[in-house]
Parts: C-alpha cells; structure tokens; sequence
C-alpha cells in the first residue's frame, strides 16, 4: 500500500464513521439528561427512508435533512412523552418504537428501493486542503464529516463550558437537585430527548443521501445499536464517543482488509473484531486496577487521568423525576 | 429580616406532618428546631425554604405573603437551606457545583467563580481544594461548600437541618463558629434542626419544640435539658441502668489482621471480644474503623491474620455465608446498602428469612411482617416501601430484619439520626440480645454513644489501633486525645 491508498483508506473511515459520531452526540445529550432513547436502530431506518424520499421528491437534500430531523425528534418526542407524563418505562417505550421504526421504513418505503436520487457531496476547503496529508485527509471530505466533527466540539464546548450544558448534565445526575437550583427539569428533559432524536434522524439521513446512497428496505440496520454502545464505550463523553466510532469504523476497515488476507476464515468472525476489542476496553478502563496505576503516577495527572479513563454513567439515566 | 409562619399544614396521605405550626423568627438569631423521629420538622423546613409548597397556611416576609415554587425562588427571596443530605451533585467539580443556575449567561466564568469561592471561604475558614470533585470530599467538606453557595446568593435566612450527623467534632466547632458570626455580626437568621440538645442548648438563643406535627412548646436557651425532652416526649424517657454482662467464654478473635485498601491500610490489629460484650470503633471517619468492621462482615478481603468467630476461623467464608453462620452485619448507608428503595416492608422479609420456599407464603410474610412492625414500632404498614419510612423508622425496620440468636452483630453508626427515645429503645433490643451470648461490634462517629454503650473501646487513628480502653474508665475527652492520635 502506498501513502496515497493509505490516505484515502483513513480518509474513508474517517467518512464512515461521520455519521455514527453524529447519531453517537444525539444520544450522548439525551442520555447526558438522563433519558435513554432505545429506539435509535429504529430511529435511524426511518428517517433514512424518510430523509430520502423527501429529498427523492423535493430534488433538495437538505428538506430530505429537515424531514429526517423532523422524524427524529418525533420519536424523540413520544419517548418523553410516554415516560415523563405517562410514566412508562424508557426502555419499553424505546425497544417497541425500535421494532416499529424498522417496520414502517420498510413499509413506506418500499416504492422508493434502489432509486437515484439527490445526494450531499464533497466540499473541498480552500487553501486547508493544500496541507501535504492532512488535506487531503481532512480537507477534502464529504460535507457529513465536515457537520460530525463540528457538532462533536459543540457538543463538548456546551456541556462543559455553558451554563445551560451544566443544566443539562444536572438533571441526568441529580434531578431533585437541579430542581432545588431552580431548573426546570421535565423541561430541560424534553428539549434534549427531541434535540438528540433530531440528531440522530440527520445521521440517518446522512446514510441514505450521503454514505451509502439511496433507500432499500433495513438499509441502516444494525448502525443504531452500535450507536448506543459507542456512548456507552465513550463513557456519555463526546470526544470519546467520537474516537468510539472512529475507532469502531477503523476496526471495521481491518475486518476488511484482513479478510481478504484470509478467505479461508468465515466473515463473521472478523466482524466480531470492534466488538472484542471494545468489550476489553471497556473491561480494562472500569478494573480497580487503573485507579492503583494512576496513583503510582505523579499528582498532577491523576485527576485529568482519571477523568478520561473512569467512566460512569449519569447517575440518574433512565429514572423519572417528580416534584413533591 | 422577618420571618413569619402562620398555621402551617401538610398532610401526606393520612399522615399529618404538619398540623397547623405557628411561629416567628427575627434576624441576629440562632434558633433550635427540636422534636422526635417524625416529627415534622424536616417537611417545615423545607416548606420555608421552598423544596415542598404547604397544604395550607402562610409565611410572611417582612410581612408580605410569600409562596416559592422551588427553592431557587426561595434563595432568591433570601432563605437558604442546607439539606441534610447535601443537594449537590456528585460528579461535578466545585466549580460547576457552585455555578449551576447562578447565571443566566450562557459562558461560565469559571476563574470568577474559583476567586467567590476561594474568598467566602476564606472568611469564614472553610478549606477547598477548588478543582476538586464533589464526590472526593467528606460530607463535612460538602456542607461547607452549600453554605458557601448559599451566603454567595444573599441568604439572609440560613436553615441546616442536621448539619452535624456525619461531621467531624472540628469541623462541627467551625460550623458552629461561622453559625455565630452570621447571626450576631451580619445579622442574619440562622435556624437549626437537631436530635442532639447539647447543641442547641451550647448555640441557639431560642428553640422551638415540636410534637406529632404541632409545636408543643418553646424557650428561651440556655435552659434544663429536662424541660426539652419533658417537651419532645410528652414525659421524660428513663434510660434504664446498664448491666454488663460479659461472659468468660471468647466470641471473636482477630489475629494481626492486615487489610489495604487505596485510600488506607490497618495491619497487625489483633484483639478479642468476648460472649456477650460490647465493643466500640471510635475514631476520625475513615481511620479504619469501618475497615474493621467490614473485614469481619466479609465485605471487604482482607491480606493476612485470622478472624474468628466462636472458635471458628472464617476468613474464607463469603459475606453470605458468614450471614448463614449468625454473623450481622448492618451499613452506616441505610438505603444504599440496607434497604432496597421500592420494594415494601414484607418484601423485605422475605428476603430476609432464613428458610426460603420456593413459592412464598404471602399472607403469611404479611401476618408476620405485621408482628415485627408492631413489636419494632415502625411507623408505617407492611404494604409500604422502604424510602417512604422516616430515617428514624427505617432503621427501627432494619434492626428487626435481624436474626435471633446472632454470634456477632457488626454496627455502623448504630444510631444515626434517631432521637434520643429511639436511640436508648435500640440500645435496649441489642442488650437484651446479650443473654444469648451475642458480641456486638459497633462504630459510631458520636463519642458519647461510644463511651455511654460500650463494655470496651478501641480507638483508631490513621489505619491504627492505638489500644483497647475500658469505657467506665475513660471520658470523651481521653477518646478525643487518642483519636488524634496523642497517647
Ligand atoms: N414525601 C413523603 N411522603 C410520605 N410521607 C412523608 C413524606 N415526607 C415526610 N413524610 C412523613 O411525614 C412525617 C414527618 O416527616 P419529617 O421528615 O418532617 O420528620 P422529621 O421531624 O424530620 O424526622 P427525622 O428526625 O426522622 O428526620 C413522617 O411521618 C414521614 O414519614
Ligand atoms: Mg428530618
């Protein structure tokens, strides 16, 4: 492999993953909130369908985004709905709305399978995309990575650095306290659920008018849940949930490689590769040894250490918040 | 500042929390709030600080009509309240901690906020490690930084409902001491709510006694104790005479134990407890006391030495099959550890009984349930669940899920939180226990209690037994030097 076939092998996993890292920050700002969207895989096929057909029918890609949004942050908004007002489980609401989402994509979309239609290019950043490797690595990318990594640092920026992030991240941890600092936390909850199930239903989209062109029945599926686990995996961080899917597509692409390397091996066993290699991750970041690693490292690294290696969800992910 | 409560009323269900409460507060007072388990005085309070609306009633402002819709409302009306669990958030630094919901601009100034908190501090000489996260500090440390918050916002009215369950006796001197400096120098309100009358009797100006949700009384303090508890019990409880009764025979021996942890290390302890003895853990949280404690519960592994029990060595057995050899254990975190939020009373039971069938009797588990409720006079039914108890109740509750007989029963702050009726009440069902031969191994971080309860107590200090002292021959202030670690 020479240096150029190098560059664009990274180049596409960094394209690969844009999406996922996408749907990854929806779902780490729900979850951040304490509300767990289940139904991402099912989230993800609709809008996918619907994003396409809208464009499909329009000939603008970017209705097809805003419809994909739309669709989203609808079932976003019933998940809210069902377990802030009616308080029904997340979960439950979640997984049913998951199988629901697959079925109806392939339902209403079934006249639209293997059509062309309008499609989100390449966007080419002067004078950035003359850097020697990192332009072309960087710079001269579909505009979906362009969006994923912005949003990745927005994302980091709002929750760590503004006021409202902090309210945010306050009701996913201790909702009868943020609501004695005067946040209104059912609101707050709503506002991210829809936001999150609107990034997710982009992501979809971002399938079907941009990566893996055009609409065919379970077109994306599978792509949700690793979304869910790469929030997991990232610890509800977005940075590390955007190395997650990175990381995840760059193993992917190994998979790949390797099996042609290897025919003889059966497919299914190199697809298991990102998942091994994330489960002892995971085990290997929340054993009790890494806290007896970082306290044999000088002071001054044990809080930033531990900062990004230890990882717990939001305290209150999933539990319901009632004012007495 | 004037702070008026008129008829105050809040009923949960058929349970009157409060039932019509009257009083006033004027600024450049420290005030006590006194009464037994359950009896209102937490639902009261956070009425005033705007945590719960009232039923019915008013509280005047200067003598304007006041309602909060949450306790931000509250604050920013000036009343601020110190939860006794402190409404903080666990994962977040000091800073964001201390900037949630101060400002309705969306950058956070986190190097203005670093100087707030470094100055308050200062001033009142509380201690912060300003980029620490909260879930690193002691509860002591976590108080003083609501109180920080608090004054920052303009509190002109501080309420602390149980500030000093859990602090240690320094800390408490300073809490005490910047108490007092924001009643008589800066004039504010300052209301405390507590089971222990020293405390009140040594800061308060004024108390105020309620009962069963009613105020039965109030006085100037200063004043006999007596006419305090005469007030909080209708009639003056006697602490019946403790008997020793310590048999000859060994229950538990510990034999240069070592245990490590990362945070600290106990090696080389070695001692006996004999059938029927009380021993008490007395030492700074987290001195290794609970370590101890925890070793011989099976919770924690330990890294060499022996424990045993009535002949029996038993360092390889599991915390369940130590439980299955009548070794109790019972944790300081009453529902992090004892009780499970959710489930009711009989569930409870069940779980706890020493026979399992496969398929439960339930209106059995219920008559029985109902039995222990009554003869354990917990407050509340079979069908309720555990949080819904008052904390006073639900350790009433835990302690009649323990077995009889028992070999040794391992305490955690026995008593934490109970007033003083229910405290002797539970010292009296353990002493009864000895009769059986049981050895009771407890820590408590309430010296008195230590001294008052126990045959013999070791004190500990940094990870060290500094030696085992007979109770009637020591006081609190021989535990105090040892547990600093002066011989
Ligand atoms: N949210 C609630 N739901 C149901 N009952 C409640 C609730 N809050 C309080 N109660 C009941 O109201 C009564 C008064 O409770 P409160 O917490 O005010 O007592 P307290 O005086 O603070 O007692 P303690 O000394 O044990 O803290 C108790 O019987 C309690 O069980
Ligand atoms: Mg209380």
């Amino acid at each position: 492999m020479n240096n150029s076939e190098l560059i664009a092998v990274l180049a596409s996993i960094l394209l690969q993953a844009s999406p996922l890292m996408i749907a990854v920050m929806g779902e780490t700002i729900s979850e951040r909130a304490g509300m767990i969207n289940l139904s991402l895989d099912g989230t993800m096929l609709l809008s996918a369908m619907a994003g396409f057909i809208a464009a499909y029918e329009t000939g603008n890609v970017w209705l097809g985004f805003l419809a994909a949004m739309i669709v989203g942050a609808f079932f976003a908004l019933i998940i809210a709905f069902g377990t802030i007002n009616l308080k029904q489980s997340q979960v439950a609401i979640g997984f049913v709305l998951t199988i629901l989402g697959d079925d109806l994509s392939a339902f209403l979309g079934q006249n639209y399978t293997r059509l062309p239609g309008p499609t989100l290019g390449r966007y080419s950043v002067p004078i950035l995309r003359d850097i020697p490797i990192l332009g072309d690595l960087l710079f001269n990318q579909n505009v979906v990575f362009y969006i994923a990594v912005l949003l990745t640092i927005f994302v980091w920026w709002f929750l760590n650095k503004t006021q409202p992030g902090l309210q945010l991240r306050s009701v996913g941890e201790r909702p009868e306290a943020a609501f004695a600092r005067g946040v209104n936390v059912n609101l707050i909850r709503y506002a991210y659920s829809i936001a999150g199930g609107a990034l997710v239903g982009f992501a979809g989209a971002a399938y079907s008018l941009a990566i893996k062109i055009g609409w065919s029945e379970g077109h994306t599926r599978g792509i949700g849940w690793i979304a869910l686990a790469i929030v997991i995996f990232g610890g509800w961080a977005p940075i590390r949930g955007a190395f997650g899917a990175i990381l995840f597509g760059a193993t992917k692409t190994l998979a790949t490689v390797l099996q042609s390397k290897f025919p003889e091996v059966s497919v299914v066993a190199f697809n298991a590769i990102p998942w091994i290699l994330m489960i002892f991750v995971l085990l290997l970041v929340s054993n009790e040894w890494v806290e007896d690693m970082i306290l044999k490292l000088p002071k001054r690294f044990h809080r930033p250490l531990r900062k990004f290696l230890r990882v717990s969800p939001p305290l209150a992910l999933g539990e319901e918040f009632e004012k007495k | 500042m004037r702070v008026e409560i008129k008829e105050i009323k809040k009923y949960f269900g058929d349970v009157r929390a409060n039932d019509g409460i009257n009083f006033q507060l004027e600024s450049g007072n420290i005030y006590g709030i006194l009464g037994e388990n359950g009896a209102g005085k937490s639902t009261l309070m956070k009425i005033l600080s705007g945590y719960q609306s009232q039923d019915s009633g008013d509280i005047l402002l200067d003598d304007k009509a006041i309602l909060f819709d949450s306790p931000a409302a509250g604050l920013f009306a000036g009343i601020g309240m110190l939860y006794q669990d402190p409404l903080d958030f666990p994962p977040f630094n000091i800073l964001e901690n201390y900037l949630l919901g101060k400002s309705k601009n969306i950058n956070l100034n986190f190097s203005s906020a670093a100087k707030q908190v470094s100055a308050l501090a200062d001033q009142y000489g509380f201690e912060v490690d300003i980029k620490a996260e909260i879930n690193t500090l002691s509860l002591g440390e976590r108080q003083q930084l609501e109180l920080v918050r608090l004054l920052a916002e303009g509190a002109q009215l501080l309420i602390l409902d149980e500030p000093t369950t859990g602090i240690s006796a320094e800390q408490k001197e300073q809490l005490f001491t910047s108490m007092r400096r924001m009643a008589y120098d800066e004039k504010k309100i300052i209301v405390l709510v507590s089971h222990k009358l020293d405390e009140i009797q040594e800061l308060c100006d004024h108390a105020f006694v309620l009962r069963k949700g009613k105020l039965v009384g109030q006085s100037e303090v200063p004043c006999p104790n007596e006419r305090l508890v005469e007030m909080m019990f209708g009639s003056l409880p006697t602490r019946r005479e403790r008997h020793p009764s310590v048999h000859d025979e060994v229950m538990l021996e510990i034999k240069d134990l070592k245990v490590a942890t990362y945070r600290i290390q106990i090696d080389g302890i070695s001692f006996t407890v004999n059938k029927g003895e009380v021993l008490g853990l007395a030492g700074l949280e987290g001195s290794g006391q609970g370590l101890l404690l925890r070793a011989c519960a099976g919770l924690e592994e330990i890294d060499g030495g022996e424990i045993i029990v009535d002949g029996e060595i038993i360092n390889d057995q599991e915390y369940h099959q130590r439980r299955e050899n009548d070794v109790a254990f019972m944790g300081s975190g009453r529902l992090e550890e004892g009780l499970i939020t959710g489930m009711t009373l009989t569930e409870h039971m069940v779980l706890a009984a020493e026979e399992h069938d496969f398929v439960i009797n339930w209106k059995q588990a219920e008559v029985e349930t109902k039995s222990k409720i009554n003869t354990y006079q917990v407050i509340g039914q079979s069908s309720s669940t555990a949080d819904q108890l008052s904390g006073g109740n639900q350790q009433r509750f835990m302690f009649s899920m323990l077995r009889t007989p028992l070999k040794l029963i391992l305490l955690e702050n026995p008593t934490r939180g109970l007033d003083v009726r229910s405290t002797n009440w539970i010292w009296e069902q353990l002493y009864e226990r000895r009769s059986d031969g049981t050895a009771i191994v407890f820590l408590s971080a309430d010296l008195d209690e230590v001294v008052d309860r126990s045959d013999r107590i070791a004190v500990f200090s940094g990870g060290k037994m500094s030696r085992i002292v007979n109770a009637n021959e020591t006081n609190v202030d021989e535990l105090g030097h040892l547990i600093g670690g002066q011989e």
